[in-house]
């Protein structure tokens, strides 16, 4: 992320959070304002593509977009900061001479559109004197005036603020009162306001709402300190996914509770209080090999980082060289359709189409038809993430739908879709099913500390809170816990998976890529997972 | 025009406080011109150049406050900022943290502005694009880099009567080579106020000659080893630190500096809550930021107006001085530290730090070590245990074994599980410091480093 992108809302240094805030302050009145209707929008996209086409662009799109964000910040027992920001402006993509060029402004008259769409043309044409692969474009056919909101049932806009400023501190009372010493707790509220239009004859106008409430408590004891984070997930929901419906829960007998569409903030702040005292009492592990079930709020990550990111075509290709680095998963591997990217029982699919997902659109950010496509199949890696100037380079010739632009100021490029792990097909078995087929093992639950190398090989992650399982049940709570392995080796060892009414949405709302670098939020499904004798390592340190 | 003058800003901000209502008033303006080249695959990708500025404008009662913020400057605009933020500080509920703004002051000037960077066109990126893409092709290798240079102001005022002015220019550059058959991967970075000291083609050398060596790279054993970080393989892990050192934290048990009894001990209700006045390291070790530093230049002032001199942070391995904010250090009732502003724009980022080397270069400290390991660069660094400061991240682009004062052929990129606290406890030796991201941080000799696994990637 571009460092003039944070702003930092908490004052305590190394508990601070840095945010990623863009856009201008405002009320909240103007939050729920619907901006400009789509005739308005219309005209002015086809100043752009007229003003461009005429510059000589064999090609052109205008993102005419309002985006607006909300975040309400409390710790402890008050409100440290509530932001209202609206950042609205056009951005125009052209090809020219073979060569992309781009232009954003935020003055929306006439003149500076056409003005703009010129100076992207300018700047295609400048670079395309350093081209040596001209730019060629899958096809796509014009879908004339389309419309698409995120289904929410209540827009987190038009809630009081006092109502969330409540939830914020009921929550972090239930922590404090139940052996937390500090919390911060967080609710962000993201609304999109996109429309596109392009030289091959689509006006797709979509508003596109995302939603998060972290929290971060810490407990203190005698001799140390501990912290849990909230097991909320980031959802394309509104605020209905806070109303706690206790049918959306999942609960593992001796350990955790899981949400699926549904959060109850409150309960979760209490519980992470008493897991809190749990842990500062917790025994620390003992390093070795051991049979792993990975419940869906840390599984997700694992997905993220060791799936999502390596079968990203431009990683793979060496445009993401310089900064996040390339892949394992080369296109040798791939061409020889025999890669046995995890056991048979792995299957991986892409998609920007699920229901409640963070990635769900109707129409990716260069006005493609979002759909699902396998990238891993019965373990086989079958296909990466493309969009339409790169899926002639692994022999295809239609857009997977994954193009994406964090606002109207950045030029758009490959993102990565939802990428999830599809549940057990046969057998719709529970969490508690899969933990009791484990003779030594661990429970692990909720996203720790991460950390991959630059081609997606060696990984070792941690998590929130951690469970011995002896014979079939868990324990007691330990602590201290990473695993670390090798991508094929790691998906290679997956034996068992929970079914469908076990599936769950997790997700990233600030996965970052490129250079100026750029935020997209992606959700990771997957039900609670077993992988098999893998390497566990203690993470405890005697202090200096 | 995104580049105000010293006067221009006064006389805009003034405009800006005239309208102010509220019982305290204290506004900003920031701006700022950037301009990058991106090129992969040795072409080039995406260019652009991004204008912009924003003034805001907080605004208080009592302990309630509202911040509002805009990027028109007509006198109509200007009076709806500051009525919005006196709207939002009425709907917010009481800050108890809630300090009033500070009275003016006087601040050290500081030189930060290069012409040379501020007039910087798209087609100078595109020739300092060349000049890497060019020797790599020749040479058989791939190149892929991201160039970026800025020039920005940032200046304050309130109803107090402080005002407070900073502008300056950057440019910062970063390239990877990786041989054609993805084998061997190099990399460098260079970053200046002075574009004309930034030399793409010389950063590309030393980013291909390390491509060309790293292929073939053996594995060795996971384990300790000598190692020499090179500045960037140490930057993120001592920024970390850094970012770890604040007093609150501390002061409330949450960080490493925390004071915390030893086995069988019991701390005094009066005892210092923190570890200041502790040697924690390496005598050798020295730390400490300097506005006025002419390699490393940073605004004179703080976020709110105080301003900022020399800090020491670390005296010959000893804790000096932890940063705090102005609540705390009066409820604590110690002295207030303020750091330099490093909001958004251009001067957002972290602590400017300042580390004591030595006089060797990096040549030097390869010939005189019997066994060890180069790191060019670590990357992807998380926190394992924020108590020990304990981080785990992998080697990348050019990992070399040492023996016998030579570099003697590459090794694969290792996993790391390591605490720089531990490391500056482990120092053999300093080299010369090097500007990094806006720090000075020499490159460092460290035995018993821990390598935990080995990672394939290159």
């Amino acid at each position: 992320m571009h460092r003039r992108d944070f702003v930092k809302l908490t004052g305590i240094g190394a508990a601070g959070l840095m945010l990623p805030i863009s856009g201008n302050i405002v009320t909240a009145a103007e939050l729920v304002d619907t901006g400009l209707d789509f005739a308005q929008k219309k005209q002015l996209a086809n100043i752009a593509l007229s003003a461009a086409t005429e510059a000589g662009a064999t090609y052109a799109d205008a993102r005419i977009g309002r985006y607006l964000n909300q975040f309400v910040t409390a710790q402890e027992l008050r409100v440290d900061n509530i932001v209202n920001t609206e950042s609205a402006g056009i951005g125009i993509r052209v090809i020219a001479n073979g060569t992309w060029g781009f232009a954003a402004t935020s003055d929306m008259s006439p003149d500076a559109i056409a003005k703009a769409a010129r100076q992207a043309v300018a700047v295609a044409k400048a670079n395309s004197k350093f081209q040596t692969e001209p730019v060629k474009l899958a096809p796509v056919k014009g879908v004339g005036d389309v419309q698409w909101r995120t289904p929410i049932k209540q827009s987190a806009f038009e809630v009081p603020i006092k109502d969330k400023v409540d939830l914020l501190m009921e929550a972090n009372n239930a922590a404090l009162d139940n052996g937390a010493n500090y919390i911060t707790s967080v609710l962000f509220q993201v609304n999109e306001q996109k429309f596109f239009a392009s030289t091959d004859g689509s006006y797709i106008d979509q508003d596109v709402h995302r939603l998060w409430s972290p929290f971060f408590a810490t407990a203190i004891g005698a001799t140390g300190f501990k912290q849990r984070n909230g097991l909320g997930n980031p959802v394309g929901m509104g605020f209905e996914y806070l109303d706690g419906d206790p049918k959306e829960q999942i609960k593992v007998q001796g350990a955790n509770v899981g949400y699926r569409y549904s959060y109850d903030m409150v309960q979760d702040a209490r519980d992470a209080g008493k897991q809190l005292q749990a842990k500062l009492k917790a025994r620390s592990v003992e390093p070795g090999k051991y049979d792993l079930v990975l419940d869906p709020h840390h599984l997700m990550l694992t997905i993220h980082e060791s799936v999502g990111h390596p079968l990203e075509l431009d990683r793979v290709l060496g445009y993401e060289a310089n900064f996040a680095g390339t892949s394992f998963a080369t296109l040798d591997k791939w061409r020889s359709g025999k890669f046995q990217y995890g056991s048979d029982i792995v299957n991986l699919v892409a998609d920007k189409t699920q229901k409640h997902s963070l990635g769900y659109v109707e129409y990716d950010d260069e006005g493609v038809k979002t759909k699902e496509w396998d990238l891993v199949k019965d373990g086989i890696l079958v296909n990466y993430q493309a969009i339409r100037d790169q899926v002639h380079m692994i022999d295809q010739n239609e857009s997977h739908g994954c193009c994406y632009s964090q606002s109207w100021a950045d030029v758009q490029f490959q993102r990565m879709p939802n990428v999830s792990l599809k549940p057990n097909p046969e057998k719709d078995l529970s969490a508690d099913d899969i933990i009791k087929d484990v003779e030594d093992g661990i429970y692990i639950v909720g996203r720790g500390s991460f950390s991959i190398d630059q081609q997606r090989y060696n990984f070792q992650f941690g998590g929130q809170l951690f469970y011995e399982i002896k014979n079939g049940k868990i324990t007691e709570q330990i602590e201290d816990v990473a695993y670390q392995s090798n991508t094929q080796e790691f998906w290679n060892s997956c034996v068992a998976m929970a079914g469908p009414s076990d599936y769950r949405l997790g997700g990233s709302f600030f996965d970052g890529k490129g250079q100026p670098s750029q935020v997209s939020a992606v959700s990771h499904g997957c039900p609670t997972t077993r992988f098999n004798g893998v390497n566990v390592i203690n993470t405890a340190r005697k202090s200096v | 025009m995104a580049i105000f003058t010293e006067q221009e800003a006064q006389a805009l901000l003034k405009k800006v406080l005239a309208f102010s209502k509220a019982d305290e008033c204290e506004c900003g303006l920031e701006g700022s011109i950037t301009g990058n080249i991106r090129y992969a695959r040795n072409t080039v990708s995406t260019s652009g150049e991004v204008s912009d500025v924003t003034l805001a404008v907080q605004s208080s009662f009592g302990k309630r406050t509202g911040t509002a913020t805009i990027n028109e400057f007509d006198d109509a605009s200007l009076e709806k900022v500051v009525r919005r933020s006196e709207e939002l500080a009425k709907l917010a509920p009481e800050n108890p943290e809630y300090m009033p703004l500070l009275g003016p002051a006087k601040y050290d000037k500081v030189d930060a502005w290069r012409d040379s960077t501020a007039s910087m066109t798209p087609a100078d990126r595109a020739q300092m694009a060349d000049a890497s893409i060019t020797p790599s092709r020749d040479k058989k290798m791939v190149a892929a880099g991201f160039l970026r240079d800025t020039k920005g102001f940032f200046a304050m005022a309130n109803n107090k009567g402080m005002f407070a002015y900073h502008r300056a220019t950057n440019a910062d550059f970063t390239v990877t080579v990786r041989s054609e058959d993805g084998r061997g991967s190099g990399w460098a970075s260079l970053d200046f106020n002075d574009v004309s000291k930034l030399d793409t083609g010389k950063a590309s050398a030393i980013a291909i000659k390390k491509a060309r060596d790293s292929v073939d790279a053996k594995e060795m054993e996971p384990g300790r080893y000598t190692v020499i970080l090179e500045p960037a393989a140490s930057v993120t892990l001592l920024g970390n630190m850094a970012r770890a050192m604040n007093q609150r934290a501390a002061d409330e048990g949450r960080s490493f500096l925390s004071r915390k009894p030893k086995e069988g001990e019991e701390l005094p209700e009066d005892a210092p809550k923190n570890r200041i006045g502790e040697k924690l390291f390496d005598e050798r070790v020295n730390i400490w930021s300097d506005p006025l530093h002419p390699e490393v230049p940073t605004p004179a002032f703080s976020a709110d107006g105080a301003p900022v001199g020399k800090t020491v942070w670390i005296e010959n391995g000893v804790v000096k001085t932890l940063p705090n904010s102005r609540y705390w250090a009066q409820k604590t009732g110690v002295p207030y530290v303020p750091t330099a502003y490093s909001g958004g724009g251009l001067f957002g980022g972290g602590v400017q730090m300042i580390m004591a080397g030595g006089d060797a270069s990096l040549e030097d400290m390869i010939a005189n070590t019997r066994r060890g390991v180069l790191v060019t660069r670590t990357w992807y660094i998380r926190s394992l245990d924020p108590q020990t400061l304990l981080y785990t991240g992998l080697t990348r682009d050019g990992t070399f074994y040492i023996e016998d004062g030579e570099i003697k052929y590459p090794i694969k990129n290792f996993r790391f599980n390591e605490s720089p606290i531990v490391m500056l406890n482990n120092i053999e030796e300093l080299g010369e410091p090097q500007r990094i991201n806006g720090s000075l941080i020499p490159p460092m000799k460290i035995r018993d480093f821990t390598f935990s696994s080995l990672s394939d990637a290159v």
